[in-house]
Parts: structure tokens; sequence; C-alpha cells
């Protein structure tokens, strides 16, 4: 087993001292990483140029919040002791989740999640249903569940519908989550169950790990950053994530916030749809003939007096069961006062209107029934009517435990959990080792979809506002939300210099010592932060990607706002985990890349031109160049993304 | 606003119900009949083809209309009741008094 971040063990005062250490650091980089801001806003914006240096400073300001968001979290980034012994009689459901991979990869996971030492039972959630991995997985003696007929014509939910289907068909008072290509360590439950003997765990997260990436991690699919002092730091703070896979959960924390879920959906699909009713309602009045009009009234008031009651905490399915009922007596009422009506006709016809039993309770019960109702002549009442259904009839399964409110069902859960009053886990350990993409197209499809579903929690169920979590719990939420806004400020950090070099526009005041003073040394502190925090493992390429993937990460806010105001589709797609190697370079997946890339060195050129013709201002010159070069090296990532052929064992020693 | 009367014979008018007849459009039913016999169309045939639901105020007004054909001396009758209009006759037996034809031109045999 391989411990990450801490290849000797640090001991728990070594451990300590560092986190001292860390701190001092930290603080001494924020307080001039403020300094150099509050200069910026104060005394450097060139307002004259107002157009490039108001967003420049903006990107900063950025760069400063999400720098300090990043402080606070590895504030309490501290290895966890290991875990208590496993209680012996913990029942455990292991799951491996699949849609679409290759059967020879899900049955390796099989095996090994089957050889797990501690006892339990392993399923394969198959969404793909497919004949050849049941037959499989039955010979090697695992279980195997699939969707059944009422998800036919259902909101499907991807991998969380595929976990909720399980989950209402297992036991386990435990779940193990495995990606379909996650190969588990035996030991993987005995270090990590025994952190539930404190009854309020609900989850514990192990890293994920790759095996099939060269040291050089030519697309970045190690995050040695988040997988340690980030999880780490969130976890100091009560608010470690669920990544979907390797983690342990359980299962009383997920039925409760399922529960709790669909109680508020309920709630809110009933007031909503009141609410528009009454609108509806209202609307209708003008202009109704008078007969209808009276009945619209006394609509209006049973809705008026239903929704009051919501508000006061009375229990919805009786205050439904109440306007269910006054409707219902509306109802009949009418069709008593029509038969009436059509007796006098009857008799006035010279028809004996007794030969035609219309007015029998049995005729007006009939008529004044649900589907025949009067009522449902204004469309407002019919809504009302349906505002009632109170069975989640839009949905396979009344309870969704796995949160459905986006493609990162994972994030959305752990937060609802940890809202519910549920502590988490993270384990620093490697028990499971997977497949990460192995070209750079399945690799930015990955990102898109990560940084899409974050964004879709951020916008549907804002970490700041809802109710139950803990402020340092908010802020790491927040925090990971904000860092995928990261696009705009970098298209900002890319234009100001090209800007600068080849026309010769200032976006600040003064590149000359009040600047150095102050960027310099914030800048050399913040690069060693990020090498403490760290503790030398490499980061460099994640730092590279999140420069280089700007137009990933800008692709991901508009299309999750789209998605979340507009209900247009994601364009959601599964990450491809086997077969997604490359044959031909393919330029057209970072064209935004290239073209910045090209203004660049452009700008290179120009700006050096000036510079020796003695037309430009040389220390800004020199500034802009260096800043040109960072971003270069930056985006040479790409290079080496493109070209990548997928991982060979035998090419790169490790 | 009422119905559409389709003239069929200069005094046989066929009016065409579309969408619900209900509490809301009884009215129009009513008011759409009483212009019409005033025009002189003592024959009329309710056709109900492009109905798709009816209540007890349909039925009423059905009735109703009758009652304002008969009185002015002439006759109504329905077609091409769909299933859920035909149940709510046959609930109340007035598919006794008013037979459901095939379509509005086998309504008065012409």
């Amino acid at each position: 087993m391989t411990r990450r971040g801490s290849p000797d063990n640090l001991s728990h005062a070594q451990e300590s001292r560092r986190l001292l250490w860390l701190r001092i650091w930290t603080t001494m980089t924020l307080v001039l990483g403020f300094n150099y801001i509050g200069w910026r806003w104060l005394a450097s914006v060139n307002w004259a140029n107002w157009w490039i240096a108001v967003p420049l400073v903006l990107a900063e300001t950025y760069s400063i919040i999400d720098l300090t968001l990043f402080s606070i979290t590895i504030w309490r980034s501290r290895q966890r002791e290991d875990a208590p012994p496993p209680p012996l009689d913990s029942d455990v459901d292991v799951f491996i989740t699949t849609y679409n991979e290759p059967v020879e990869l899900v049955v390796e996971t099989v095996r090994a999640a089957i050889k797990i030492d501690h006892p339990h039972r392993t399923w394969v959630l198959d969404d793909g249903a497919r004949e050849d991995l049941r037959q499989a997985a039955e010979t090697l003696g695992a279980g195997y569940i699939t969707r059944g007929d009422e998800w036919h014509g259902k909101p499907r939910h991807a991998k969380a519908g595929n976990l909720n289907n399980a989950l209402l068909q297992t036991q386990g008072e435990y779940i193990l989550v495995l990606d379909a290509d996650m190969v588990a360590h035996p030991a993987i439950l005995d270090r990590t169950l025994g952190f539930f003997s404190d009854e309020k765990v609900g989850l514990v997260q192990t890293p994920q790990h790759f095996i099939n990436v060269p040291p050089s991690d030519p697309l970045g699919s190690q995050a040695p950053l988040f997988y340690g002092p980030i999880q780490e730091g969130k976890d100091g703070w009560g608010a470690a994530f669920f990544c979907g896979s390797n983690a342990v959960l359980r299962r009383e924390a997920l039925m409760e916030i399922g529960i709790t879920g669909y109680v508020d959906a309920t709630q809110r699909t009933v007031i909503n749809r009141l609410k528009e009713a009454r609108v509806l309602v209202r609307h209708s009045l003008r202009g109704a003939d008078p007969s209808a009009q009276e009945i619209l009234v006394q609509t209006r008031n049973a809705i008026d007096h239903a929704l009051a009651e919501i508000s006061r905490a009375e229990p919805i399915a009786e205050v439904t069961y109440v306007l269910h009922r006054k409707l219902s007596q509306l109802s009949h009422a009418t069709v008593g006062d029509d038969m009436a009506q059509l007796a006098d006709d009857l008799d006035a016809l010279g028809f004996d209107q007794a030969a035609f039993n219309i007015d029998s309770e049995e005729v007006i019960s009939r008529l004044a029934a649900l589907d025949l109702s009067p009522l449902n002549a204004v469309e407002a009442v019919d809504r009302t009517l349906q505002a009632i259904d109170i069975g989640r009839s839009d949905e396979a399964q009344a309870v969704l435990p796995m949160a459905t409110i986006s493609v990162t069902e994972d994030m959305a859960t752990s937060m609802r959990m940890h809202a519910r009053g549920w502590k988490s886990v993270f384990h620093n350990e490697i028990l499971a080792e997977g497949l990460a993409p192995e070209g750079l197209a399945a690799s930015l499809t990955q990102r898109l979809r990560w940084a899409q579903g974050t964004m879709q929690v951020f916008l549907r169920e804002n970490p700041l506002t809802l109710r139950g979590l803990t402020l340092p719990q908010r802020l790491m939420y927040f925090s990971t939300m904000w860092s995928y806004l990261s696009g705009f400020a970098t298209v900002v950090y890319l234009l100001a210099p090209i800007l600068f070099l080849t026309a010769g526009v200032l976006p600040v005041s003064s590149y000359a010592e009040q600047f150095f003073l102050r960027f310099i040394p914030f800048m050399v502190a913040n690069q060693l932060l990020f090498v403490f925090a760290s503790r030398g493992l490499p980061t460099w390429r994640g730092q590279q990607y999140t420069l280089a993937l700007f137009p990933v990460w800008i692709k991901a806010c508009y299309t999750a706002a789209a998605n979340v105001w507009a209900g247009r589709p994601l364009g959601f797609a599964v990450t491809p985990k086997a077969g997604t190697r490359q044959t031909q370079i393919p330029w057209g997946l970072i064209g935004w890349q290239l073209a910045a890339s090209i203004a660049l060195v452009i700008s290179i050129v120009v700006g050096t031109i000036w510079l020796v013709t003695g037309h430009a201002e040389p220390i800004g010159t020199l500034i802009n160049l260096a800043w040109v070069v960072f971003d270069l090296v930056s985006m040479s990532a790409l290079v080496g993304a493109v070209r990548y052929r997928g991982y060979h064992a035998d090419e790169e020693t490790r | 606003m009422n119905f559409p009367v389709d003239e069929l014979e200069p005094d046989l008018g066929v009016v065409r119900v579309e969408g619900r007849l209900n509490m809301v459009t009884a009215t129009q039913l009513k008011d759409t009949v009483t212009e019409a016999v005033g025009t002189g169309k003592l024959r009329l045939v309710v056709d109900l083809t492009s109905t798709t639901f009816m209540d007890s105020s349909g039925l009423g007004a059905l009735i109703g209309a009758l009652k304002t054909a008969r009185a002015a001396g002439g006759d109504l009758r329905i077609a091409g009741a769909n299933e859920q209009v035909l149940m709510v006759l046959q609930l109340s037996n007035m598919d006794r008094i008013l037979r459901p034809y095939g379509t509005p031109e086998a309504a008065f045999g012409s």
C-alpha cells in the first residue's frame, strides 16, 4: 500500500511542525497578496485604458480570492491517523458501476472486488444491460443489477440513477462504490470501515490513482494536489468531498438525504403548482361567465387556504387531502346543478325525467369524479388537482438517495450529507487504482463534465445559501466552484501583455520600482506556497492545465448556465475508459489555445522589435515578455498532450 | 365567441364544437344554437368530431340546445362523438334522447 504525500510517514509531531510552518508561510503570502492587490486598486489602475485596465485588476482580484480560498483549505491539511479496526459484523455491498466499458475490463475489476478481505457482497451495476457481462458476473459469483421496467420513459440520471436503482435492491449497511476500471486493494475495507465507528460519519473517500499514466503525466490525469492537501484541508474543515469512486458510504446517510430530498421536492412542487394555479384562477376570473365565476372564486379561496396551511407547517399530505375534498365537493355541487337544469329541460321537452335516473347519486358521483369533473374546464383548476399528485410520478423512484441535480452527482450528494449534519473522512491512502483517459479528446470530455457538474451544483444548490452547512463547509464547496471560473481571468491574462507588447496599451500606471516591490515578493511566495503545500509532489502539470484549458472552463460555465436556466442539454458524455488512444494529432481540440499561442509569439517578436528600436519602455517590456513566456510555458503542456499516443509501461522508466 | 356553423342546406346547419365542451364553453354552444335557430336553421347537427372532452355542463348544454331547437319547431342531432363523450351520454342515459350518429351527413339522412 502506498501512502501518498508522506513517503516516510511523518510522525504526529513532525506533521504538526510542518503545518505550523505552512500556516506561517500562508499568512505571509496572503499579506503580500493583499498588499499587492490593494495597491493595484488604489494606486495603479490606468483609468485612461479602463477597457483593459479594469478587466485586468478584476482578474487579479479573482486570483487573490482563489488564493485566499486555497489558503483556508490548506490551513487544516493534516494527515489523519489510521482508522480503528473495522467492526467485524459490518455488512458491506461493493458496487461496480459500468455503462459501456469493455466486458474484460469490468471482469478484472470484479475479480479484484471479490478478493477484498473484509466480508462483503459484490454487485455489478450494468447500465448497459449486457447479457455477456451478466453471465461473466454470475460465473464469478457477483450479483448483477440493471434497470427495471419502472425506468422506462423516466429520466435515467446516468450514474446517480444507476446507484439509486441498486440502493433500493440491496441491504448492506455500507456501500463501497467503484468505477468500472477501479481495481481495489484487498485491504480497502479493512482500512476504511473503522472510521464509521463514529456514528455520524457518512462517507470515507480515498484517492483516485491511475496506473496507465507515465511519470511525466502528459494529460495531467493524476491530481496529487486535489487528492492530497486539498482534500485533506477540506477534511480538516469537515468537508471532504465524495468523488464518485473509491469511497465507502453509510446507507443510512444516503437514505436520509433521499427521504428529506423527497419531502423537500414534494413540498416545493406542491407549493409551486398551487401558486401557478392561483395565478391562473385569477386570470380566468376576468371575463369568465357567471356560472364559472363562482366556482373559480371558491377554488381560489381553497388554494389560498391550502397555501396558508403549508406555510404554517401543516403536513403536506393533510393539506392536500383537505384541498382535494373541497374541490371534490365543488365538483359535486356543480354536477348537481347541471343535472337539475337538465331535468328541467327534459320536462320542458316532454320527457319523463324519472325514466332517465339522471339525478341519482351514482350518476352524479361518476360525473363529478376527477376525470370527468366540470372543474377540469378551467385549466387552472385542472392544475390544482394535479398539484396534489405527491407520488413523484415524473421519476422512476420516489426516493433518490444520490443527488440528481448535476452530472457530478458525487459532489452534490456529499454536500447534502454535510447539510444534514453527516461527517466525512478523507483517508489519504491509495486503495484502488484505475485507468485514466489515454487521449486528449477523452481527457477534455472528462474535465468538461466535472466543470459542468460543479457549476450545475453551484447554480442549483448554492453552498453559500444551502441550509445546514457550517461556514467552513460553505467555503470549501464554494472554493472548488470558484476555481472553475478561472477561464475568464485567463483570457485577460493572455490579452493584456499582447496588447502592451504590440500596441503599447498600458493597463497599469506604473511598471517601475513600486510594481516590483509589491509583485515579485508576492509571486515568489505564492509559487513556493504550492511547493510547500504539496510536500514536493508534482503539481506543476496541474497548474499548466488550469491555465491552458481556459476554453474548457469557459464552455463549462456557459453550458451549465444554459442548462440550469434555460433547460438546454449539456451534451453530456460518459468518459471513455478504454480505447481512448488517438491515432492522429487532434489539433482541432485546441484551436483557441493555438490561436492564443500564435498571438503570444507574435507579441514577443513585435515587442522585441519595439524594444531594440528604442520605441518601447524597457522595464514594462521585459515584464510583459516574461509574462508571455509564462503563458507559453503553461500552454506547452498541450504539445505533449496532442502528441500523446497512450501509455506503454516500458517506454518510460518509473 | 361562438362555434362555427356550416350550412349543409338552407335550413340545415352543422355546429362544429372544437376542443372541450364544458363548464366554460357550454354557454357558447347555447348561444350558437339560439342564433342559428333564429336565422332559420331549424335542423341542426352538433358535430362532435373535434370535441376532445365533455362534462356534465356540456351535456346540459346539448339538452338545452335540443330544447331550443324543439321550441322553435326544429330538431337537433349529434354526430361524431368520441369515446369519452359517448361514455358521458351512456352514463346519463342521454343516448336514448340524443342518438349519436357517425357523421353530420348521416344525422338527417341526407
